[in-house]
């Protein structure tokens, strides 16, 4: 809770205490007889994370705010106004939609029509065979191999996933966490072959391990090991890939398993500091390292509770890195991130009303200064996005940021005194949930006791009983719910014969690489991964190169550091 | 007494989908409505599915799918059930599943399908209607 310093704040006493007394007047006066009349809707309101909130606000609500302490000016700390002195006026946010599905040639495809649409970066997503590290031959893959992502097994579906597509002119985000350093190796070795070197490259790997734990469940090996590889991609970005982002610290995928906005940033922060804390004591420097970890949040339904989420977030980061950990770069200070508009949010009845919805969490993550986003279409509650679909999700971002001027002003909700007060409040019962998990030893630590994984799976059932009894209104699902509906629009259908191709060019790269050379890379990969201090990171360059497949490379180290089993909280 | 013992289900999560939210949550609905639940947990293959179903004895499989696979597994799960004799332990599921793929999941043996957006009362008042407690064979 901040303290009132009343030196420093914008409001008088006098003011504040003539603006109490005109209320209390005004509520007897007027209020009172009006809720005689017409009662209000309901006899609370909240925000969808639980805060109870009032009519109106007033100067009472931020009676301490104090201007240059709570918000400066963009660009600068505490940098709640925005990371960027011009914000959206220099340049806009980056229009970046996550795709990727089926074999290496058709993702290849939609990553130039999105180009060709106006997309300034391209996000990948992998099937879930190479989320976890597996070949598409493993007998855990079948069915899946193409399906959510595209399929990735060798350097040899990156040549193709890339071709045509300049690595040096373009940035890339990655979502891979367990087998990030495979993937960011072959990120490497195929600009390489691009004739574009490792310091020119510029992108993202998620490698957010900590939220894999928690909320996405993608995991391969025990938390200890798993972050040995993040703290390797890290140490060795921070050396030799200077423009690439080492981590995107991940609330998104929090929110999506059923957190609260609270929540979410609570738990990102304190994954954030987690990875701070990994980067010291792996020898770095923190403003080395620190500029290069970007952060990736949600955009959900309940407006001013995301905006104020969003400048808060800004606000804490700044404040953990200049006064918990003593950075001197600015730098270090910012929080970039990423938004997704929510998925959860998205309802398979009535599917066309999702534009809107998107539409709605889409300004908000605008109003909430993000660096880029990632606009959902309408029918992702049914398959993977069409070609129509995407586009009008893209073309979504492009009306708010040309049409709907809001991208003139920076941050305009500032001054709210709703939005402020409310920014508060998330800083607030953010704070309260860092400190506890602080006081479990940090986010690793709570992890290992279950902590956050128990409190958002208790947060996904209450959302769930809000919406059985109607506290929480979804259109077309609990309320305003049309009889019987035929689905007025495509669906996109995987062809299963992607498996059958992909299997067949893993076979074919295998019968043609030198497999002495990969059996004996894979031996050192596995001496190395016993010795805790040795980075992985030189020697998956190398295995890459020689065309060792993801599977291979993943399941070497299974056999050094072992794997991880669900705790299956429910 | 023998056939008044609790309807026993099996909520499972199969292949290397990592989506679980809907199903812990329809997971502890069954439970809280008096079923006996048993959760997998993720990143189970259809044979460990089988294999916990026939050890648990239980009435229900109930399969959560998020990422695409269901017209393999679906089939796949229902014909190893099949082969060791599980014949009358019903399949249900729900996820992410394009409509037109119901009738065809329907004919290879699943009982019913519930798509986002089905409340738990749905699936509960389904439960208690489609599911009793199976005849033990000695």
């Amino acid at each position: 809770m901040k303290e009132v310093e009343k030196e420093t704040s914008m409001f008088k006493e006098e003011v504040l205490k003539a603006i109490r007394k005109e209320q209390e007047r005004w509520e007897r006066e007027c209020l009172n007889k009006e809720i005689s009349i017409h009662p209000e809707r309901k006899e609370k309101f909240y925000t969808m994370s639980g805060i109870e909130l009032k009519r109106f606000y007033t100067p009472c609500d931020i009676e301490g705010f104090d201007y240059l302490r709570d918000l400066g000016f963009p660009g600068e700390y505490p940098f709640t106004r925005g990371v960027h002195t011009t914000m959206y006026r220099g340049r806009l946010w980056t229009v970046r939609q996550f795709a990727g599905f089926g074999t290496p040639e058709q993702t290849n495809k939609r990553y130039k029509y999105l180009l060709s649409i106006g997309q300034t970066g391209l996000s990948m997503a992998f099937d879930f065979p190479t989320l976890y590290g597996r070949d598409s031959d493993d007998p855990m893959a079948r069915g899946e191999v193409g399906k959510c992502g595209v399929a990735v097994d060798t350097l040899k579906d990156f040549e193709i996933i890339f071709d045509g597509i300049p690595m040096d002119k373009i940035t890339t985000s990655m979502t891979i966490n367990p087998p990030a350093f495979v993937l960011l190796a072959m990120y490497i070795a195929c600009a390489e072959k691009q004739g574009v070197s490792m310091d020119r490259i510029g992108g993202t790997v998620q490698n957010d391990m900590l939220k894999e734990f928690i909320a996405q469940k993608t995991w391969i090996y025990p938390p200890e090991p798993s972050l040995r590889l993040v703290r390797d991609i890290v140490v060795f970005c921070t050396k030799h890939v200077p423009k690439w982002n080492t981590i995107s610290i991940s609330g998104y995928h929090i929110r999506e398993a059923g957190a609260t906005a609270v929540q979410e940033l609570a738990f990102t922060l304190a994954d954030g500091i987690e990875y701070v804390r990994m980067g010291i004591k792996a020898g770095l420097n923190v403003d080395d390292f620190a500029p290069r970890y970007s952060f990736f949040f949600d955009s959900h339904m309940d407006f001013f509770e995301e905006i104020a989420k969003f400048r808060a977030a800004r606000r804490m980061w700044a404040k953990i890195m200049k006064e918990w950990f003593g950075a001197k770069n600015p730098r270090s200070w910012w929080m970039r991130f990423h938004t997704q508009t929510a998925g959860c949010s998205l309802t398979a009845q009535q599917p066309l009303n999702n534009i809107v919805r998107t539409t709605i969490e889409a300004l908000a993550a605008v109003l909430g200064g993000t660096q880029s986003l990632h606009t959902n279409s309408m029918d992702e509650t049914w398959a993977l996005p069409t070609e129509e679909a995407v586009t009008v999700a893209t073309m979504t971002q492009h009306i708010i940021a040309h049409e709907s001027n809001v991208a003139s002003v920076i941050d305009p909700l500032a001054g709210s005194f709703y939005v402020e007060w409310l920014t508060d409040q998330m800083e607030e019962k953010a704070w309260e949930y860092i400190n506890k998990i602080e006081e479990m030893g940090g986010m690793l630590e709570a992890i290992k006791l279950g902590y956050p994984q128990k409190e958002i799976t208790e947060s996904a059932f209450r959302y769930q009983q809000m919406m059985e009894n109607r506290e929480l209104i979804v259109v077309g699902v609990n309320e305003f719910v049309l009889p019987e509906y035929d689905l007025p629009i495509e669906i996109l259908k995987v062809d299963p014969e992607v498996e059958r191709v992909q299997i067949e060019r893993l076979n074919e790269v295998r019968r043609k690489r030198d497999n002495a050379k990969v059996r004996r890379l894979l031996d050192d990969l596995k001496d190395a991964a016993k010795d805790e201090k040795e980075n992985l990171m030189p020697i998956t360059i190398e295995l890459v190169r020689e065309y060792a497949s993801i599977g291979e490379i993943c399941g070497a180290l299974k056999e050094v550091f072992g794997e991880y089993k669900d705790p299956a909280y429910f | 007494m023998a056939d008044e013992r609790k309807v026993k289900i099996l909520v499972a999560k199969p292949g290397l989908d990592g989506h679980d939210r809907g199903a812990k949550v329809v997971a502890r609905a069954l439970r809280d409505a008096g079923f006996e639940v048993i959760y997998t947990g993720l990143h189970q293959s259809i044979d460990q599915i089988v294999q916990t179903a026939l050890q648990e004895d239980v009435d229900a499989i109930g399969i959560s799918i998020l990422s695409g696979a269901h017209m393999y597994v679906f089939p796949t799960l229902i014909q190893k059930m099949k082969e060791v004799g599980l014949d009358d332990v019903i399949v249900f599921g729900g996820g992410i599943i394009p409509l037109d793929d119901i009738p065809k999941l329907k004919e290879a043996g699943v009982k019913e399908i519930f798509l986002p957006g089905t409340s738990l009362e749905t699936i509960v008042e389904w439960v208690r209607e489609n599911v009793k407690p199976r005849k033990v064979t000695l």
